[in-house]
């Protein structure tokens, strides 16, 4: 089965595949925006925005935080520090659209998908699914809620269990959620295996039997057994190899379609998302920097770290990949355990001056749908 | 908890080859250590075979191992392991000869409790056996022992017996309580760990031998006088509790770093109880070490027992056990007339210890080619 050899017509056997219910959730489904959706209008100068509470708001989070004590002592534990992953996210992500979200190593992604899908518990904020608070939801209480949001995993080596078959991975989530009769399982199984495109004959096969991208397209099929309304991706392609990445990404785009899924895909590059994102949200240790709708982010890019991370996407065009500017960052990302003062950014900003370290910029609204933490916003033209 | 219990005990009675050439599907494989056992490069695109995880392969042609499961191919690597392969057979005649002792006694003629003066030379004073290496002659295998005259080679078959239901029994008590308690310590953390794991510790540097003189010596002198049972159950119960942290902590440190895995986020995520992430998802993955440590735990605590009946505490007399023969032998200084007295327990203990921890460490070599690297 090799990888590179798959057909890219991946739609056409989800089309074979289309079940009824599937069918019926699908139409009820608003269709994905083409153009960014505006979010609701608000006065410039305050800092945090209240959720939006449109009817099309899937999810909407608000303020949230996610610290993880460091505690020192054997007998007594004493909290001496935190490690702040995220620190005051405010977003709202629409049904059906995908939120793209970005940032280098260690800036909280990860910790902000598995606060979404609520396997961490926030220390602050608020996160509403469908307008219910689900911040604080008892394990019980978050039974139900698992059928609605599922998350893909970053590494597709440790995210299957090495001692069960696929079969059983897939099966999982069908069982535990009391979905349907152990004997339907095997075909329910083998259906969602097909939709993804891996063989429905390795049922019986154990995750090191495939490949990276295969192990990936097993990950994705137990994320849509429950056929949840929401998947937060958590960097679905970074760990594969180039050349496999964009058809994960085309089938995770084609299977968006097909179910009308509202995603939040992470990625720590720009140019994974480019194309399967509506809205793009730039993170920096903890907090959003800059988020704008796909087209404006990558036209009009405003914050001085969106610069610099368009600047490494690569232009096909090797005539102007030569005359453009390449902005490389000094250094790495800051400890989140301290992070500096201020304007986070400050310590690698080139345009860094002295107000930068000591108020900290608030997230604006500088046009519609186009907002940017940063006393100095510019726009710079790196993708064209 | 069922496999477990059931592991040890079933290869005690000789099933050990035919469960390794047959391994239950994913029970052996890999053990978890970093990554896990996988560590192929991330994508391969090829057929199957080359997806394999790259460690176990080390030096397996990849066309011998299409197809197989890991299962087989730790099996593959066993067998190159002379030694530890070898110790199989070993093992095996050893248990074949404890269970066949009471046939065989009764087939040469010789009882383990039959003291047989005849056999002695009355006129040393000291009761020397008659002839050459002990009194080996044919009624009497392995020689008699000096002053009773009782047959060694039955004391020997006999003393077997108990040497390892008290090795097997207090390793499976062991294995049983240190992952209950090493798992619980390791999934839940926090202030349980804390006790768990100081608890744990403080049983480590208990003086173990002295707790358990003081042990026997209190059931010596209770009503019931303890009979032999009352002492093989005590024997166990006293190996198996201090021999358990030993256990606890690996499976801790196995079960922490398993915690971290994303495949136990993604069954948290689809809504599984901590009892089913405990079972179903941790366990499966803990079968290898499980299965390597309980091996090499078996030899301590041969030597365990053997210590305890050699200070006096152990199998009460005249019951055979290897630790009280070697005692038997040192303590009156006999041994320095008779060699050959202590040299039969001695050379038994030597060879089952000797053999388990070889297949201890092929069993742990196969699991996890690269823990010796
Ligand atoms: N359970 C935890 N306990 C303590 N610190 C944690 C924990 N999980 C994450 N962190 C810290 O939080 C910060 C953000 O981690 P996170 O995994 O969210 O980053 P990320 O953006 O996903 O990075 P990557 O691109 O490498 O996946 C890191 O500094 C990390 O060390
Ligand atoms: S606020 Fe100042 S330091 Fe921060 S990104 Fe903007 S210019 Fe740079
Ligand atoms: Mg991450």
């Amino acid at each position: 089965m090799s990888e590179t050899e798959k057909p890219a017509g991946d739609g056409e056997r989800l089309a074979r595949l289309r079940r009824p219910a599937t069918a019926a959730r699908k139409a009820a489904a608003p269709p994905p925006p083409v153009e960014a959706p505006a979010p609701t209008p608000r006065p410039t100068g305050t800092t945090t925005m209240p959720p939006v509470g449109g009817d099309n708001v899937l999810l909407a989070v608000n303020g949230l935080q996610k610290h993880f004590p460091v505690t020192q002592g054997i007998f007594f534990r004493r909290q001496i520090g935190a490690v702040k992953a995220v620190d005051g996210l405010t977003f709202s992500v629409n049904k059906g659209e995908t939120l793209g979200v970005v940032g280098e190593t260690g800036c909280g992604k990860s910790t902000m998908g598995r606060l979404l899908t609520r396997l961490l518990e926030p220390t602050g904020g608020q996160i509403l699914y469908n307008g219910h608070d689900i911040t604080h939801a008892s394990t019980h209480q978050l039974r139900p809620l698992r059928r609605e949001i599922q998350m893909i995993f970053q590494d597709p080596f440790s995210s299957l269990n090495p001692r069960h078959t696929v079969g059983s991975i897939v099966g999982a989530p069908l069982k535990i959620q009391n979905i349907d009769s152990p004997e339907n399982r095997r075909r329910n199984v083998q259906e969602l295996m097909e939709l993804v495109g891996l063989n429905p004959e390795h049922y019986n096969r154990y995750p090191h039997e495939f490949s990276g991208g295969q192990r990936q397209r097993i990950g994705i099929a137990r994320a849509l057994a429950l056929r949840p309304s929401m998947i937060v991706a958590d960097e679905p392609v970074s760990a594969l190899d180039v050349s496999i990445q964009a058809q994960v990404v085309n089938l995770l785009s084609d299977l968006q379609k097909e179910f009308g899924l509202t995603y939040v895909f992470i990625a720590h590059d720009l140019s994974v998302i480019r194309h399967i994102s509506n809205r793009v949200a730039v993170m920096y240790l903890g907090k959003i920097v800059e988020m704008a709708s796909d087209t404006d982010l990558y036209e009009h890019p405003l914050h001085p770290y969106t610069h610099a991370l368009l600047s490494a996407v690569p232009i096909p065009d090797p005539e102007r990949e030569q005359k453009r500017d390449r902005i490389l960052l000094k250094g790495d990302v800051p400890s989140p355990l301290n992070p500096p003062p201020a304007c986070r950014f400050h310590t690698r900003c080139w345009k860094a001056q002295e107000i930068c370290r000591q108020t900290e910029p608030p997230l604006l609204e500088i046009s519609p749908g186009h907002q940017v933490a940063c006393h100095f916003p510019e726009e710079k033209d790196l993708v064209g | 908890m069922i496999t477990i219990l059931y592991l040890p005990a079933v290869d005690a009675f000789g099933l050990i080859a035919p469960r390794l050439r047959v391994p239950p599907a994913g029970v052996l494989p890999g053990l978890p250590t970093g990554r896990g056992a996988v560590t192929a490069p991330l994508d391969v695109a090829g057929d199957v075979a080359g997806s394999q995880p790259g460690a176990l392969l080390d030096g397996v042609s990849s066309k011998s191992i299409e197809g197989r499961s890991l299962g087989q191919i730790a099996w593959i690597r066993f067998k190159r392991d002379k030694f530890a392969f070898a110790s199989i057979f070993v093992i095996l005649l050893l248990i074949l000869f404890t269970i066949l002792a009471p046939v065989l006694n009764k087939w040469i003629g010789v009882d383990p409790t039959t003291n047989d003066i005849n056999n002695l030379n009355i006129d040393t004073g000291i009761g020397l056996p008659i002839g050459h290496f002990g009194g080996i002659n044919g009624s009497h295998p392995l020689g008699v022992e000096p002053r009773n005259g009782r047959d060694i080679f039955a004391r020997i078959d006999v003393g077997a017996r108990y040497s390892l239901i008290v090795a097997l029994a207090s390793t499976v008590l062991s294995v049983v309580l240190g992952t209950f308690f090493g798992a619980i310590a390791g999934f839940f953390g926090g202030p349980v760990d804390t006790f768990i794991s100081r608890f744990m510790d403080i049983l480590l540097a208990f003086p173990q031998i002295i707790f358990a003189i003081a042990i026997a010596s209190v059931i010596e002198g209770s009503k019931s006088g303890g009979g032999l049972w009352t002492h093989i159950i005590l024997l166990i119960a006293i190996i198996g509790f201090f021999s358990s942290p030993y256990f606890g902590r690996i499976i801790r440190g196995q079960v922490l770093s398993l915690r971290e895995k994303e495949f136990v986020d993604a069954a948290r995520g689809i809504g599984a109880s901590p009892g089913r992430i405990m079972f179903r998802e941790l366990l499966p993955n803990m079968y290898g070490p499980i299965l390597v440590y309980s091996t090499l735990i078996i030899p301590v605590n041969i030597l365990f027992e053997a210590a305890l009946s050699f200070l006096g505490v152990g199998i009460p007399p005249p019951n055979p056990s290897w630790g009280s023969m070697l005692s038997d032998a040192t303590g009156s200084g006999l041994y320095q007339i008779d060699p050959w007295f202590a040299v039969w327990p001695g050379l038994f203990i030597f060879i089952t210890v000797m053999a388990f921890n070889l297949l201890g460490d092929g069993l742990r070599d196969a699991l996890d080619p690269r823990s010796n690297r």
